[in-house]
């Protein structure tokens, strides 16, 4: 990866390039390269940091290292070479890459660059954001696939021979519909096509037909026999042996398909394709201890041993403890099972040294890639034995946070006709037995090979990393969570409303009688019920590896979490539905409507445990959801004072759910203008029992008070902040954006599974006035419970106004008695006008701290946060 | 997937009369030889057998008549192995039952499937109790009637799917341990054996099922069909067969139980799934 020696040498080449250029007098295969070539030396700088801000101090430290030591290297040479050379003759090589539709893409480079220069190259050729599921192949002698390492100078890597590269999927994401972008799945797709065409991805005559189907109307578009004649699909390659008959079905699904648009082609493709059981598996011939000939297979969920087309082994990547390879060797050190009290280890034969080394760094990818939330750093030791290799990438976790960042119009795809799957196989689609054995050539091989060969051992051993990775996991996730700004919503404290007795876990509110005040400001959070569901079966026990099996050696406890989750969406339909309109909602970039819901069971001991605590004690509560059966707890309790003391609602929760929810939000946030020019309007925040959605359009009259909860509080603050992206280091309070803020206070009756609802509407665009109204609404889930309870009988209401300088707060009071106990609700709408010169972050941090101040006792139960943006030419925030 | 719809649906059933030569070639498994078996009684559970998945879940049914000449040929399940469009046609460990494939194969192919033949590529075995498909992958055991091979030819064919294999203990087949009791729900046996076929697929499966287990072996073997009428239907073995595992069934929500009683055949290895084919001939594309 680049440094700043990386960048400074980098600065020098485009004038050696243009003079070398000239003398060459190659313009002409340059021609397309070129324009590009200038370019990138600038881009370089600016995109790297980005990539990198994923990374962890530490890691970021190793790079430094590893950096200096090679760029140390290559100046001693460059010295020694240039009395004979000159600095003018910096080598500029042809590279030629295969893209997934066939094409060459053909442009130059510095001899000496790194592969990432490449890869970005091709992104930006690609028009691809989302790149970290994709990788640079090329062929080694042996006609075997390796993965470039970005890292690396491309001239390491490549021993001989032109540089002819490939782009490829490296990482096939299990649920391609949460990519963000329909780009991406376009080419996720040819991946996927050429996999089958070429016999990786075996499947059988009925999916060849509904495949080949959905690629001829994403290729082609909608049926239609005038133009495109009634041969037009022996044209295009479906299957390793297609027939007359496979066409005529593949036509007529085709024929059905009238009005379906490419994107979404592509999207039941890949909805199709993703559930093969080959699908992103990445096979290794070897043999086993017996000198049985199997397959391994790597991929998301672990290691698959196949014997023949069977599979008779899997290991999950939380049953493995270790993976390591020696010689020709290579070895899994697997955790004991429920009945077993040693630690095994299972030896596997490859063919050679190379194709040993090759699956182990293929395993460490998948692993660091699939199951952690941040990239290991490298081997710290100077004069270590082992290989120094490790994932330096994103993980798909950061990679996702940050694709939800992404903000641009969806792009426009060329969806040129796929000259590979016409005819005759283009270079890349190897067949099956080469494919199988994807070769991941070590650039490091040089260096590494030597020590490599007097058999070192070269391991990588997760488990001992484990209190390290946690920590840094730790420490990880506070930050996410900040960064994403997501509102938590305890629920516990909810419960505690004054007029109630205190329920046997309510710590420390004390309650007084009638007094309506809010307690604690707590935010909401947003999560998928998924979870739930499964855990509340009764009478049944899951089989589930990743439930079963996953104890955390590996990863840390929230991106297991994570995993599940999204294990879990696939097997279930509705949460994971709902998500996919999320996403596409966004991707669409239309008015969002988003509607999570989530329902947590949480245990009172969980509360407790916060509470206890502290605040801000994520881990503990990690923990717990973790330990528990109900791994799909998704809210996590906070305390809010905690929160208050940041001035702003802090986000604990790890889960992924909101992890992503948080994502998403800030997507949308920061796809607005910064700007608040109007007065932000009041986002109506009625909860409804069962999902609340809402689609609050500016409502300007003081927030209403829902009759389904009894009394509450609530709180909502209307502001136009903004908040940074989410890469950052510890999130800062004041970087969140929260508009509205509703306090409800819950009786302390609900105590049982909550559920939070976040809605978001976002991003609308009016055409004529140019605003941006957004509005994120944080509920916990105590309105549910309450919603379709009796309504209660109110007590009173009041309203009351007060102005600052920059807000206008209306408080509406209303106290209802319900069943036997009464509830004081009370609801703020705090507006917040102004434009860029005030910090609309400070005005709302401002706002809910005081209005926690002034309620002391009661809880933040909904947030809703409405901005309104004017969106003028020169903003330059965005 | 266009085959990959929830485990359950089916529109059609295969079943085979039972013929009067029943438990007749019992004699060659020792272990059954002494198993006296009622004829009419088998012959009655069947008619009810077939009654309820006619009637009750309302499939519709295709009935082959018996053949005195091939006296297990009632076992139908063991002879083709049918998923979305394909069915498979087996090859039986016992070369007697061998016979029984044509009659099976030429329905399955009036059905309109794919008809795929196991033949003797290189000494396949394969008997359909031994396999266990659960919408999104095969379990096939391991057995002394099924073998490594033949269940190869079995991944071969439906290579949508991962196809796992499994030990069986005991002597026992897959089907008698373990079957399906909903879309993602597994119904098996506490049995030592059982546990340990089972700890097996979760080892190897990608997914996640609910695990119901009952006390009897006998008891986990159901047909769970979500018929026609999108109501789940279980078909398992009354409570005179199995006491102590009917209130395990009642866990089930939702369900129409339907106990249905398969005594006579159980004495010869059977049980209900053994009885029947099953086939979708209403596939949804998606």
């Amino acid at each position: 990866m680049t440094t700043e020696s990386g960048a400074d040498s980098e600065a020098k080449q485009p004038r050696e390039n243009k003079e070398t250029e000239k003398e060459k007098g190659k313009a002409k295969a340059a021609a397309a390269a070129a324009a590009a070539e200038p370019a990138s030396p600038q881009n370089q700088p600016e995109q790297f940091p980005a990539a990198a801000g994923h990374s962890t101090p530490a890691r970021k430290e190793q790079e430094q290292q590893e950096v200096d030591q090679v760029s140390h290297r290559s100046s001693i040479s460059r010295l020694s070479r240039s009395p004979l050379k000159g600095v003018k003759k910096t080598k500029i090589m042809e590279c030629k890459v295969a893209l997934l539709d066939g094409s060459d893409f053909t442009l130059n480079l510095e001899k000496r660059a790194r592969g990432h220069v490449l890869f970005d190259k091709i992104c930006e050729h690609l028009n691809l954001l989302e790149k970290d599921y994709f990788g640079i192949t090329c062929r080694d002698v042996e006609n075997q696939k390796n993965w470039i390492d970005p890292g690396k100078e491309l001239k390491k890597q490549i021993r001989t021979g032109p540089w002819n590269f490939a782009f490829n999927v490296k990482f096939y994401p299990p649920d391609p519909a949460q990519l963000t972008e329909d780009i991406t799945r376009y080419y996720l797709c040819l991946q996927l096509r050429d996999d089958v065409v070429s016999g990786r991805l075996p499947c059988s005559f009925a999916t060849h037909t509904v495949l080949g189907s959905y690629a001829v109307q994403s290729e082609l578009g909608d049926y239609d026999p005038e133009e495109l004649g009634s041969d037009y699909i022996s044209e295009l390659r479906f299957a390793p042996n297609q027939t007359k008959e496979l066409e005529e079905k593949v036509m007529e699904l085709h024929k059905t398909y009238k009005g379906m648009t490419p994107a979404e082609a592509e999207i039941h493709f890949l909805e199709n394709a993703k559930k093969l059981s080959m699908y992103g598996v990445d096979l290794h011939h070897a043999k086993d201890s017996e000198g049985v000939e199997i397959m391994l297979g790597v991929c998301s969920s672990g290691l698959l041993i196949y014997r023949d087309r069977l599979r008779i082994n899997r290991f999950a990547w939380p049953k493995i403890l270790k993976i390591s390879y020696k010689r020709n060797n290579f070895y899994i050190k697997i955790r004991p099972g429920e009945f077993e009290q040693f630690e095994s280890t299972i030896g596997f034969k490859l063919p050679n040294h190379r194709a040993a080394k090759r699956l182990w760094k293929v395993c460490v990818e998948h692993h660091t890639f699939f199951r952690l939330v941040s990239p290991e750093s490298q081997p710290k030791k100077f004069l270590s034995l082992g290989s120094k290799f490790r994932y330096s990438g994103r993980t798909q976790a950061q990679s996702r946070r940050a694709s939800s960042m992404i903000n641009r119009l969806a792009p426009l795809v060329e969806r040129s006709s796929s000259k590979r799957y016409n005819m005759s196989l283009s270079l890349d689609g190897a067949p099956i037995a080469e494919n199988h054995e994807t070769p991941m050539k070590d650039s490091a091989a040089a260096g590494a090979a030597k020590i490599l060969t007097k058999g070192d051992l070269i391991t990588t051993v997760t488990t001992e990393k484990k209190a390290e990775e946690e920590k840094a996991e730790q420490e990880d996730a506070p930050t996410d969570a900040a960064e994403t700004q997501e509102p938590t919503t305890p629920l516990r404290h909810d419960t505690k409303t004054k007029d109630e007795p205190p329920a046997s876990e309510e710590t420390k509110e004390e309650v007084e009688p009638k007094t309506t005040k809010a307690a604690e400001y707590l935010v909401k959070y947003v999560g998928d019920s998924v979870a739930t569901d499964l855990a509340s079966s009764s009478g049944l026990h899951g089989i589930s590896p990743s439930t079963t099996m996953d104890d955390d050696v590996f990863m840390d406890g929230t991106l297991r979490e994570v995993d599940e989750v999204a294990e879990r969406e696939e097997i279930k339909v509705s949460p994971g539905a709902v998500r996919q309109e999320v996403y596409q909602a966004i991707s669409d970039k239309k008015g969002t409507l988003i509607i999570l819901k989530e329902a947590d069971d949480k245990v009172d001991a969980e509360g407790k445990e916060t509470g206890a605590a502290g605040e801000e004690e994520e881990p503990a509560l990690r923990g717990e959801a973790e330990g528990g059966e109900n791994e799909a707890v998704m809210g996590v309790e906070i305390w809010s004072p905690k929160m208050e003391a940041n001035g702003v609602t802090q986000i604990k929760g790890t889960d992924s759910p909101k992890k992503a929810m948080a994502s998403w939000i800030s997507e949308v946030v920061k796809t607005e203008a910064t700007e608040v020019v109007g007065a932000s309007t009041k986002a109506s925040d009625a909860p409804q029992p069962g999902e609340e959605v809402q689609t609050e359009q500016s409502k300007s009259g003081p927030s209403q008070i829902t009759p389904p909860e009894s009394s509450t509080t609530s709180l909502a603050v209307s502001t136009l902040g903004w908040v940074p992206s989410s890469e950052k280091g510890p999130p800062e309070p004041e970087e969140k954006v929260v508009v509205a803020t509703e306090t409800e206070a819950a009786p302390a009756e609900s105590t049982g599974p909550t559920g939070c609802d976040v809605v978001e509407v976002g991003t609308k665009e009016v055409p004529v006035v140019h605003t941006e109204t957004k509005t994120i609404t944080y509920e916990s889930a105590e309105v549910e419970t309450n919603g379709d309870v009796d309504p209660g009988v109110l007590l009173s209401a009041q309203t009351i106004t007060s102005e600052t300088t920059s807000t206008t707060t209306t408080t509406h009071i209303t106290k209802t008695v319900k069943g036997g106990i009464s509830e004081t609700r009370i609801e703020k709408r705090i507006v917040i006008t102004g434009d860029t010169d005030i910090d609309h972050d400070q005005a709302l941090a401002q706002a809910i701290k005081e209005a926690k101040e002034q309620h002391p006792d009661m809880s933040v139960t909904k947030v809703v946060v409405h901005k309104e943006t004017e969106i003028t030419p020169e903003e330059g925030e965005d | 997937m266009a085959n990959m719809c929830p485990y359950g649906r089916f529109t059609h059933a295969v079943v085979r009369g039972v013929p009067e030569t029943f438990g007749k070639a019992a004699g060659d498994d020792c272990e059954k030889g002494e198993t006296s078996v009622d004829l009419a009684k088998a012959q009655r559970q069947f008619g009810c057998l077939t009654g309820a998945l006619r009637q009750k879940v309302g499939l519709q049914l295709i009935e082959i008549p018996a053949d005195p000449e091939l006296p297990e040929s009632w076992r139908i399940e063991d002879v083709a192995v049918i998923q979305g469009d394909t069915a498979l046609i087996t090859r039986p460990f016992k070369q007697q039952r061998r016979g029984e494939v044509e009659a099976v194969r030429k329905v399955v192919s009036e059905l309109n499937l794919t008809v795929v033949e196991m033949g003797d590529s290189g000494g396949a075995t394969l008997e359909g109790c031994d396999v266990l498909f659960t919408g999104r992958e095969f379990f096939v055991g391991i057995s002394s009637h099924t073998n490594h091979r033949g269940a190869e030819v079995l991944a071969d064919t439906f290579k949508d799917f991962a196809v796992s294999t499994v030990p069986v203990c005991g002597g026992a087949r897959l089907r008698n341990i373990c079957s399906m009791g909903g879309p993602q729900t597994i119904i098996i046996s506490n049995s030592e054996g059982a546990k340990k076929t089972l700890r097996m697929m979760e080892q190897l499966t990608d997914h996640h099922y609910e695990v119901l287990t009952v006390p009897e072996d006998l008891a986990a073997n159901c047909i769970y069909i979500k018929g026609p009428s999108k109501l789940d239907f279980l078909l398992h073995r009354p409570a005179e067969e199995c006491p102590e595992s009917v209130s395990a069934f009642q866990k089930l929500q939702d369900y129409t139980l339907l106990p249905t009683a398969c005594s006579e055949a159980s004495k010869l290895g059977g049980s209900l799934s053994s009885l029947c084919l099953l086939v979708n001939r209403k596939l949804t594309y998606f």
